[in-house]
């Protein structure tokens, strides 16, 4: 083991935590500064959520994807910001202030994995680790120009990741090209005992740039309503370099993406509302006023607690899970997410992947979208992944006022090799 | 009192909660064995409910769950579900409790009991699920300093299957019953240690048909549900006595009161959303059931006890009753292999007796000390009454902890030896029986028959019952006869 120095000049305030002498050790990784999102627990660092409700809070366990991160000989550089609890597409709803977006320092870096995409695309750090829940590690990739992996559900391990709503998100790869993602996957997936729905499928990929005769379906949904129009043209512009490339392209069609939104917001408010209810400034957080009663003291420490993002998801959640409105609101998005899943499953029985945008826009400028609604819409094209649990990644294609525009591949079920493979062809070949 | 009495046909349904003896929790590898260590020292991240954490399923919580639920005749489900009830309490550490909703793992079965009519009755199972223990509050300070509570999460995660009956017991004494049985059942499992303090709690939904059901929550202990039930028997009947109705509630059970008390209405609004638990896969064990070999269980061994040992059947019932009693009887019938009803009415009536009596278990008696008495009574080197004096001896000395004697050392100290004929001891007692009771010498001249009797009794109690009674009759007789 030996110490690094890793003390970067963070403008855009991308770390809630430094750690500037972190241990490294030998291994796939050795010597690489690895960032962590916040939501991942690290043994005796920090780790909030970017919420005040969990300020202080010490973790006494590694995540076990941070636990191979450190086996494979990285050093852990710090913690990084991102909307609280995952629940945000731009990390302004943070409790300690928004992440800048490094290309222009106006806009915001994509959420909820902001802090993770600002240290790599500004350099600070190689690769990072981020989540995705409905978009929270290709949205930022996508903004801020990087590489991001959502792997397929299950194929790493979630202990130690803070549930947000786990039945949608996952951990997943960060870095500035496809082969550190990869690299950062081939340490991170694999079976985990501590995690039951983990699956006993490592990776152990060198991506190939050769793609020829792979059949791309381009969903019709993916470049309607709502997406800006020069987004969707540099993103068909890329999907013809990869024809070029030698892939076949299909349009297609997903039906049920009409219910992905409703579905998916009922489902992540309704596991949420459940997650953070142990959130009661009993146990870690700031300590309650103990001389009221429990219950005026943990409504107390969870009013001042929780940004009023987290607290709108919490209302909603518990709202959608009570008696009388439980058939009507989750059970009625199970049906949704089972008819998306179905509609995947019936594209990918005659294509290999799916490509279209990451986001329908480049990255928001800071306070842009201040009603929660339009905030909710610009997560349309990344929720349909974590609802059928397959793979995505976002590579970046290209520009729109000089911001980036990602690609997002989306492959089967445990195929995130085809998916790092068809994005290492374009990043290879992208450029003619 | 005016009109006609009330109709009062008592239904009652109960849910028992069992902690499982599984050597680790329900979701975490931390030891179960917490009751002797202080608090919050048999914990780990993830049965503290600590940000991030997971549970993971014990294997072997599953396999004495469907043990249980095999030996009571229930169906294993295809696939049961976990899923999250949510509500606030500071024992409760991430605010929801792991258990089974509307997937549980086994439904149908039946408890057979002997019902108030002293027919044999099938008791119908509801369900049988499988959820994690919360923790512990610990109330602290006093009016002066302030009330506050201490958390104590060592019983956080430990294993507990709730078995739910219809409503098919028909009076408090069968509730009773029922539970008993159940923990007759669990302990021949080998599952259950039912002296495990808090490792049983009860919750009672009781009605007098054509009435409201009240819930009795917070029962503790075995006696407890027969009280509680008995109690409210009362006070449903006494309200309808009245003219009055019975409310719809839910109400809790004092022990130290031995009542019962309304809940605050508040406490019933509970909304628990569930919803299935995201972090665990549903079960698929139905196939497990066949590998699942049972012990013999009490009825079996009931029956055998009869047929082998020659057993009342009221014996073998109290014997078989529990699983200690019946491994006790087993072992000190193959020390005194011809004295097995002796043993049996011994055990079952005596000692069991003597042991309710000073409130003890039958844990600590030595078998092999107890097969000594029983061999000393078929000797007929002491009389009954001796014997019984024996064995109080032998609890006595266990229950002050100190070192038990055999019964052959506590005969001698005590001078209980059955007096033999020639006993100078009983001759002197019929010669001062004699000489201090003259009226009964001229009753027995007048011919009246219990005279004799009298100065019987009179020898026994100055010999501390050791005279063989026809022994002394006959001694007895020489003397009146000598006297003429
Ligand atoms: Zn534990």
């Amino acid at each position: 083991m030996s110490a690094l120095r890793f003390e970067p000049d963070d403008k855009y305030n991308a770390f809630l935590t430094v750690c500037k002498a972190p241990e490294g050790g030998n291994g796939k990784l050795s010597g690489i500064p690895v960032a962590v999102k916040d939501n991942i627990s690290t043994q005796g660092i920090e780790t909030t959520c970017a919420s005040k409700i969990l300020k202080g809070y010490i973790p006494p366990y590694d995540a076990h994807a941070v636990e191979l991160v450190k086996a494979a000989g990285a050093a852990i550089a710090g913690k990084t910001n991102m909307d609280e609890f995952g629940m945000g597409t731009s990390t302004e709803n943070s409790a300690f202030g928004p992440t800048l977006n490094p290309r222009d320092t106006g806009r915001v870096p994509g959420g909820s994995s902001g802090g993770s995409a600002a240290a790599v695309a500004s350099g600070m750090v190689r690769m990072a680790l981020g989540t995705d829940t409905g978009g929270s590690i290709r949205c930022p990739a996508s903004f801020c120009g990087i590489v991001g992996l959502k792997p397929t559900y299950g194929r790493v391990s979630r202990y130690g990741l803070i549930a947000y709503a786990n039945s949608l998100e996952t951990i997943g790869p960060m870095a500035a090209n496809v082969l550190d993602v990869s690299l950062l996957m081939s340490v991170i997936a694999g079976h985990d005992r501590h995690d039951a729905t983990s699956q006993d499928r490592p990776y152990s990929h060198t991506p190939s740039a050769d793609i020829k005769g792979t059949r791309i379906g381009i969903p019709q949904e993916y470049f309607g309503a709502g997406v800006d129009p020069a987004v969707a043209a540099v993103v068909k512009k890329a999907i013809g370099r990869l024809e070029e490339l030698g892939a076949v392209t299909v349009p297609c069609s997903i039906p049920s993406m009409e219910y992905a939104l409703a579905a998916y917001y009922v489902i992540c408010t309704s596991e949420a509302s459940s997650n953070l209810a142990r959130f009661d400034g009993v146990r870690y957080g700031p300590a309650v006023e103990i001389k009221k009663s429990w219950h005026a003291a943990f409504q107390d420490a969870r009013r001042e607690g929780f940004g009023p993002e987290v607290r709108r998801r919490i209302m909603l959640g518990t709202f959608a899970l009570s008696s009388g409105y439980y058939g009507k609101y989750y059970a009625k998005a199970q049906i949704a997410r089972e008819n998306i899943r179905k509609d995947f499953a019936r594209l990918f029985a005659d294509v290999d992947v799916l490509c279209g945008p990451t986001m329908p826009t480049i990255a928001f400028k800071l306070g842009e979208k201040s009603d929660p609604l339009s905030m909710y819409l610009s997560d349309i094209l990344t929720v349909p992944v974590n609802l059928a649990g397959i793979p995505a990644i976002s590579v970046p294609c290209g520009t729109v006022q000089d911001m980036p525009v990602g690609l997002q591949i989306m492959g089967r079920p445990f195929e995130d090799e085809r998916v790092i493979d068809v994005a290492y062809a374009y990043e290879q070949g992208g450029q003619p | 009192m005016t009109g006609p009495e009330p109709e009062t046909q008592v239904v009652v349904g109960l849910e028992v909660h069992c902690q499982l003896d599984t050597k680790s929790k329900l979701f975490c590898s931390c030891s179960t064995d917490y009751r002797n260590d202080g608090p919050n020292t048999h914990v780990c991240p993830i049965c503290l409910g600590l940000p991030g954490t997971m549970p993971m399923v014990n294997k072997k919580v599953i396999e004495y769950a469907m043990k249980v639920a095999k030996a009571l005749n229930c169906e294993i489900a295809e696939e049961s579900e976990f899923a999250r009830k949510n509500y606030f309490y500071p024992d409760l550490n991430k605010a929801y409790q792991i258990t089974q909703y509307d997937k549980p793992l086994a439904l149908g079965g039946y408890v057979e009991i002997e019902g108030d009519d002293g027919k044999e009755r099938k008791i119908q199972l509801t369900r049988i699920h499988v959820e994690e223990d919360p923790g512990r509050l610990v109330y602290m300070g006093n009016a002066e300093r302030g009330r506050y509570s201490l958390v104590d999460y060592n019983r956080a995660g430990i294993p507990l299957i709730e078995i739910v009956s219809e409503p098919e017991m028909r009076s408090p004494k069968e509730a009773r019953k029922f539970l008993n049985k159940l923990r007759a059942t669990l302990e021949y499992l080998g599952v259950f240690d039912s002296d495990k303090e808090g490792s049983l709690r009860v919750d009672a939904n009781i009605s007098i048909k054509g009435s409201e059901r009240v819930e009795v929550k917070n029962i503790t202990s075995y006696k407890g549900v027969e009280k509680a039930l008995t109690f409210e028997v009362t006070r449903q009947k006494n309200l309808l006595r009245r003219g009055l109705k019975v409310d719809r509630e839910t109400r809790h059970y004092l022990e130290a009161r031995g009542i019962t008390q309304s809940a605050r209405s508040k406490e019933m609004e509970n909304d628990y959303r569930y919803f299935p638990e995201p972090d665990l896969r549903p079960l698929r064990v139905k196939s497990w059931v066949k590998d699942i070999a049972l012990p013999e269980l009490p009825d079996a061994r009931r029956e055998r006890f009869v047929a082998q040992y020659g057993c009342s059947l009221n014996h073998a019932r109290t014997l078989t009753g529990e699983l200690k009693t019946a491994n006790f009887f087993e072992a000190v019938v193959a020390k005194n292999k011809d004295s097995c009803t002796l043993a049996a009415t011994w055990i079952a009536d005596t000692l069991t007796g003597e042991l309710n009596y000073r409130d003890m278990g039958i844990d600590g008696v030595d078998p092999v000390k107890f097969a000594g008495l029983i061999a000393l009574l078929k000797a007929g080197t002491i009389t009954d009454k001796s014997g019984v004096e024996v064995l109080r001896a032998m609890l006595d000395e266990q229950h002050k902890g100190e070192t038990v004697e055999t019964p052959q050392a506590i005969v001698k100290r005590l001078n209980l030896g059955k007096t033999a004929g020639d006993d100078g001891a009983i001759h002197a007692a019929i010669k001062e029986a004699i000489s201090e009771n003259p009226k009964a010498i001229e009753d027995y001249r007048a011919g009246k028959k219990g005279a004799m009797n009298f100065l019987v009794g009179q020898v026994m109690k100055k010999t501390r019952g050791r005279a063989d009674p026809g022994e002394l009759n006959k001694l007895m007789e020489t003397a009146l006869k000598s006297l003429e």
